[in-house]
């Protein structure tokens, strides 16, 4: 079927301008990123770190600055606290089957929350085929764990608790300081792990000061290249390898050091972090601004999440009503407006975003959805021009979709 | 939760974005739905039906779903025309859907097993609203695609059942 996709993107020429809003699944690495990162390649640094020449004391130099870096921006206390992986999604196996393994003699019950991404999720259920429990925390309906819940469920066997600092889908900042507080009063012993990608660059996040004990990040979500990710391990906590092989730089994750994908991840933290008010209002402003328009354009729909200060700054999550998802992303894409959606229509047992059921939306509320997210490069011109597309492409889908679809 | 690449082929994109003979039909002689809003698909057809020869003499077609939900509705709208109820009920199965339509996604031959399933219903709640007695080709045992679409329907439901109260209130 690959053949098919070359007349499909014939069928997207003569977009005069293209606007990419799913920054959930992937980005844009600017310029400058790449630009960091190519020396890497075969100018400098390009040998192993742990070998006895010059091109790996070069990269043994960098990734060392890198580690430092990173370890200030999360809020580390040393750099031996931080590990990099190969995206989020390993870093938050690692940090839950690692940590779990290491403390399985303590407890057996891990706690999430409903609304957990993807890669902590499944993880924390597949780990119940080695012994351990997972319990689901629920959120309310703006996508806020209850914390009374969470309390109650905190016992003499909790070894592990893990909730996101921002949710991915609804950009719901939760209180993590609040539960950490409320989980380690109950039992001291039990780990709190924070699933950071969607906080990183967007709000103040500081591991120590919010006193959590694993915190994981991913890179494309800040702009830098896909492929990296971190975790934060405070020091002095167990911690087992999940994957075996040549041990180098960092004891928790095998394998050769990446340099260009480390350097390109330090450059896109950098630049996130050293205008960070500057950034975040931008995000904000231009987020605000495509969700006002959206909303004067159109009827029925459902903004999905909290607003305000309790809201990531980037996030924008839509449920567009009597309009099907996949078939307003594939609409909006053939004008140069890529989104993605909560509709699961692909699968055959079709289930939609399981956070937008978690917080109690109606399924056809939640096939309906799109989710789209803001960054620092984004500019006043593509929000007008995403202003200008989706009420038309939203009202002809509406209109295939005619009296059917309500439900 | 698994996300599949989607290559849709030309035909299947030419019918997205202009489908045939889309629309509700105001003096339609039998109207048959399938599938549910929840599973995110469903399927209203619309047919006129020549009573005496018993001929589809025109169908449309509303659709809530994705592209190849449309795509294979608009196709079969346009395959079953100036077909006997007989010759549509046997010769339209999702194969030949699919086929026509020119290849779909192995995750996406469901739209075109529902679309057939809306189809089978229109004919067979034809007879049975008009009060006439079924034909010797019209089977008493639900086809594969009526089946599909039941079952699609019950999981709707039961996926439906478990959503919060909160969520039934609004």
């Amino acid at each position: 079927m690959v053949e098919n996709v070359k007349e499909l993107l014939k069928l997207h020429e003569g977009i005069t301008h293209e606007v990419y809003l799913d920054n959930e699944n992937s980005s844009i690495v600017p310029k400058d990123v790449v630009e960091a990162m190519i020396p890497y390649y075969n100018k400098v640094a390009y040998g192993n770190p742990t070998l006895t020449h010059k091109p790996g004391w070069e990269a043994f130099e960098v990734i060392m600055n890198s580690f430092q870096k990173i370890a200030n921006f999360m809020g580390a206390k040393i750099l031996e606290e931080i590990t990099f992986t190969p995206s989020e999604t390993e870093a938050n196996n690692l940090a839950i089957m690692g940590s779990c393994f290491a403390q399985k003699t303590k407890g057996k019950k891990i706690i999430i929350s409903e609304i957990e991404p993807i890669n902590v999720l499944q993880v924390a259920e597949m780990m119940e085929k080695f012994g351990f429990s997972t319990t689901k925390i629920p959120v309310n309906q703006e996508g806020f764990v209850d914390l009374e819940k969470l309390k109650e469920a905190v016992d003499n066997e909790t070894i592990l608790v893990s909730i996101s600092s921002v949710n991915n889908e609804l950009g719901t900042i939760q209180p993590i300081k609040e539960a950490v507080d409320i989980v380690k009063s109950k039992n001291p012993q039990t780990l709190f792990h924070t699933d950071a990608s969607d906080a990183y660059g967007r709000i103040p996040f500081n591991a120590q000061k919010l006193n959590v004990d694993l915190a994981t990040v991913g890179s494309y979500k800040i702009q830098g290249p896909r492929g990296m990710g971190a975790m934060y391990l405070r020091e002095g906590i167990n911690m087992e390898r999940i994957l075996e092989g040549q041990i180098g730089t960092q004891k928790l994750w095998p394998g050769v050091e990446n340099t260009p994908l480390i350097v390109g991840f330090t450059k896109a933290s950098e630049l996130a972090f050293e205008n960070f008010n500057d950034n975040i209002m931008k995000m904000r402003t231009l987020r605000d601004k495509l969700v006002d328009g959206i909303f004067n354009e159109l009827d029925d729909l459902r903004f999905n999440g909290p607003t305000g200060e309790k809201r990531s700054p980037d996030n924008a999550n839509i449920s567009i009503l009597r309009c099907e998802g996949e078939a307003l992303t594939i609409e909006l894409s053939l004008k140069g407006i890529y989104v993605s959606s909560g509709s699961a229509c692909s699968r055959r047992l079709l289930q939609p975003s399981h956070v937008l059921v978690a917080i109690g939306r109606r399924f056809s509320e939640a096939h309906g959805s799109i989710l789209m997210k803001t960054t620092r490069s984004h500019t006043e011109e593509d929000i007008a021009c995403v202003l200008e597309v989706l009420p038309t492409a939203v009202k002809r889908i509406r209109g295939i979709v005619g009296s059917t679809g309500t439900d | 939760m698994s996300r599949i690449p989607l290559p849709y082929n030309p035909k299947v994109m030419d019918l997205f974005r202009n489908p045939k003979n889309l629309g509700k039909m105001e003096d339609a002689t039998v109207v048959a739905v399938a599938g549910n809003p929840a599973c995110g698909d469903m399927i209203t057809f619309y047919l006129k039906i020549d009573e005496v020869k018993q001929v589809i003499e025109k169908a449309t077609f509303e659709s809530y779903g994705c592209a190849a939900n449309i795509a294979t509705s608009s196709i079969v709208t346009e395959l079953i025309k100036g077909l006997t109820l007989e010759v549509a009920w046997k010769d339209i199965t999702w194969k030949k859907v699919t086929e026509e339509i020119g290849g779909l996604p192995s995750v996406k031959f469901h739209c075109g097993v529902l679309a057939v399933g809306a189809l089978k219903r229109a004919i067979r709640q034809y007879f049975s609203q008009k009060g006439l007695e079924n034909p010797s080709w019209l089977p008493k045992e639900h086809t594969f695609e009526e089946k599909q679409a039941l079952e699609e329907e019950e999981l709707a439901k039961t996926l439906s059942k478990r959503l919060k109260p909160e969520a039934e209130k609004k």
